[in-house]
């Protein structure tokens, strides 16, 4: 009977996972989407702890001491983590819980192999281990793409937070290669001599380095494209925890994610206009070329002082504000809507222009000016905006950098030369905001700051948007 | 060749299964709008924490006196509700921001 209800509440939570995505994928359902995908993740974890029963002997689970205060502690840590966790260092926490995941996975694959090892030891006969064979071939999948996962996922982590530097050397790609590739062979020997138990440890550490060594030339601008594509790994190594037990609710939900991810990752490239393959072979670490010669070009660049600034932009017809990063960073959305609400009073039309990928992941920005309560209709995407530039009196820049840089459409020696940008030199006058005259996250130079029709403000985003409220408001 | 026959009609359920999953996986998230990406990742990466019933498992299975099976396994337990728990928290997070427009 037991068994029935288990099978129910599995079949109960794979529905809400396919439910879940789709609502996930629509803006007015989202978040009940999320919800309906956390209930039956709890049906499929409470079903488990209580109705599961050993296919071979029948008993239940037992050490729930164990399982309980897993539970609790990961709830705890995961809940506090996520909650205090600032807009900014959204994406690393995602990195890093799904980091958890894969570590998750490949944990299950060391234990299960050490319990059908002893099996083995005990019942020494070549009918058995062949029967197992299968089994090790799952065990060593779930092993490697879950050891890759987890230390992918912690460089990305680190990368995103700053802790972390591109690195890249000549051969890098043909070395990765040879280290999965060893890997790969290391696990075929073990399914064939599974008695030789410590290959399964050289495969890890050979997983863990290969993740660690395919993240890491991959420019910190990339990071989200890499957290997706990690993030369907994960999908698929718990997909073979599915295969494993026998377990329909782990393959289901491991099967979607690596499906849906694998498709998010690819629109996610699309969003910037390039290919996979290019993310990930065609790096920002490789082309120091065209930074050598982007440098030499370096100019002269205008200041405007607040005051001006202000000025210039009270008195335009239509302001066009471009946020990025450093918007982000300085928390400066409130000051900016601000801002937006003092130019209205004055008769300034004043609407967003979002780059697919500004911030360091697609939708950052629209999360964090949702947050300031600016209205949804002020958001506007990038081909909206760039057919607007030319009626546009100011743009004024927030700490965005890359996504306006004209390079990317005259330079094609440029690392991100093909992805579309918002084409602000079409405006009348530019105003950029940003900390220093330090390249961005992509670690080029930016001709836009050089041309006669923009001027520089320099300061931390929301001390400046404040100052030029206060500016405003005196005009 | 045979044994491989062999395999494929064995399993044919789970075959079935994930063959399935992939086509649905793709359908179901095709037309979301760039907005909704980096929400729906952490969505989908907290779906996969459904690996921790994996280490629910092998953690009830273990004798209690495998203290290595007990520890990884215990491990194991905290790291996938971590990646459930924190992953559903910070999406929910992530999109309680977008409620706010419609008011």
């Amino acid at each position: 009977m037991s068994d029935h209800i288990l099978n129910l509440c599995y079949l109960v939570a794979s529905v809400t996972f396919i439910l879940g995505l789709k609502m996930l994928s629509a803006p007015a359902t989202a978040r009940k989407g999320n919800l309906v995908a956390a209930a039956g993740m709890s049906i499929a974890i409470l079903g488990t702890i209580f109705l599961y029963r050993n296919t071979e002997t029948g008993e239940y689970l037992h050490n729930y001491g164990w399982i309980f205060g897993g539970l609790v502690i990961g709830g705890i840590v995961g809940t506090l983590a996520a909650r205090k966790v600032k807009m900014t260092a959204m994406p690393e926490m995602v990195s890093l819980f799904n980091g958890m995941g894969g570590a998750c996975a490949a944990l299950i694959s060391l234990v299960e192999f050490n319990h059908i090892s002893k099996e083995m030891s005990d019942h020494p006969n070549g009918e058995l281990i062949q029967s197992l064979q299968p089994t090790i071939l799952i065990i060593v999948l779930g092993l490697i793409i879950g050891s890759v996962s987890f230390s992918g996922s912690m460089i990305a982590w680190g990368k995103l937070n700053g802790k972390v530097k591109d690195y890249s050397f000549s051969g890098q790609n043909i070395l990765n290669l040879f280290i999965l590739a060893i890997a790969l062979a290391a696990g075929a020997w073990l399914i064939v001599d599974p008695a030789r138990g410590y290959l399964l440890y050289i495969i890890l550490a050979l997983a863990l380095t290969y993740g660690i060594l395919f993240v890491m030339p991959i420019g910190g601008a990339d990071m989200p494209v890499v957290i997706s594509l990690l993030n369907s790994f994960t999908g698929v190594a718990a997909a073979f925890g599915g295969f494993l037990y026998d377990n329909k609710v782990m393959l289901t939900g491991g099967i979607l994610v690596g499906a849906a991810g694998t498709l998010l990752t690819i629109l996610m490239c699309k969003a910037m206009n390039r290919s996979l393959i290019n993310v990930l072979v065609g790096s920002f670490g490789g082309s120091k070329n065209a930074i050598a010669s982007a440098t030499g070009t370096q100019g002269h660049f205008k200041e405007i002082s607040v005051s001006d600034a202000a000025m210039v932009m009270s008195y335009a017809n239509k302001v066009i504000i471009v946020p990025g990063y450093g918007l982000a960073v300085a928390q400066a959305q409130h000051a900016c809507h601000e801002l937006e609400k003092i130019l209205n009073d004055k008769g300034v039309e004043v609407v967003y222009a979002i780059h697919p990928v500004a911030g360091r992941m697609p939708g950052h920005m629209n999360v964090l000016l949702a947050e300031a309560d600016v209205a949804y209709e002020k958001l506007e995407e990038m081909e909206q905006a760039n057919e607007e530039f030319k009626t546009t009196d100011v743009v004024l820049i927030l700490g965005a950098n890359d996504v306006v840089n004209p390079a990317a459409k005259s330079d094609p020696s440029s690392p991100i030369y093909g992805m579309p940008i918002l084409e602000v030199e079409q405006a009348k006058t530019v105003i950029v905001n940003k900390r220093s005259m330090k390249p961005g996250y992509a670690g080029i130079e930016n001709e836009l700051f050089f041309q006669p029709k923009t001027s520089m403000l320099f300061g931390d985003a929301k001390k400046v948007l404040q100052d030029l409220c206060a500016a405003v408001k005196m005009v | 060749m045979e044994h491989l026959l062999a395999f494929i009609s064995n399993n044919q359920q789970i075959i079935y299964i994930v063959i399935l999953m992939i086509f649905v996986g793709i359908e179901v998230i095709g037309r979301v709008p760039s907005v909704l990406h980096t929400p729906l990742m952490s969505g989908a990466n907290a779906i996969h924490g459904v690996v921790v019933i994996g280490a629910i498992i092998v953690m009830g299975k273990a004798e209690t006196d495998n203290f290595l099976a007990l520890g990884l396994g215990f491990i194991a337990v905290i790291l996938g509700t971590l990646n459930v728990v924190g992953g559903f928290v910070v999406t929910d997070r992530m999109l309680e921001m977008f409620k706010g427009k419609k008011k």
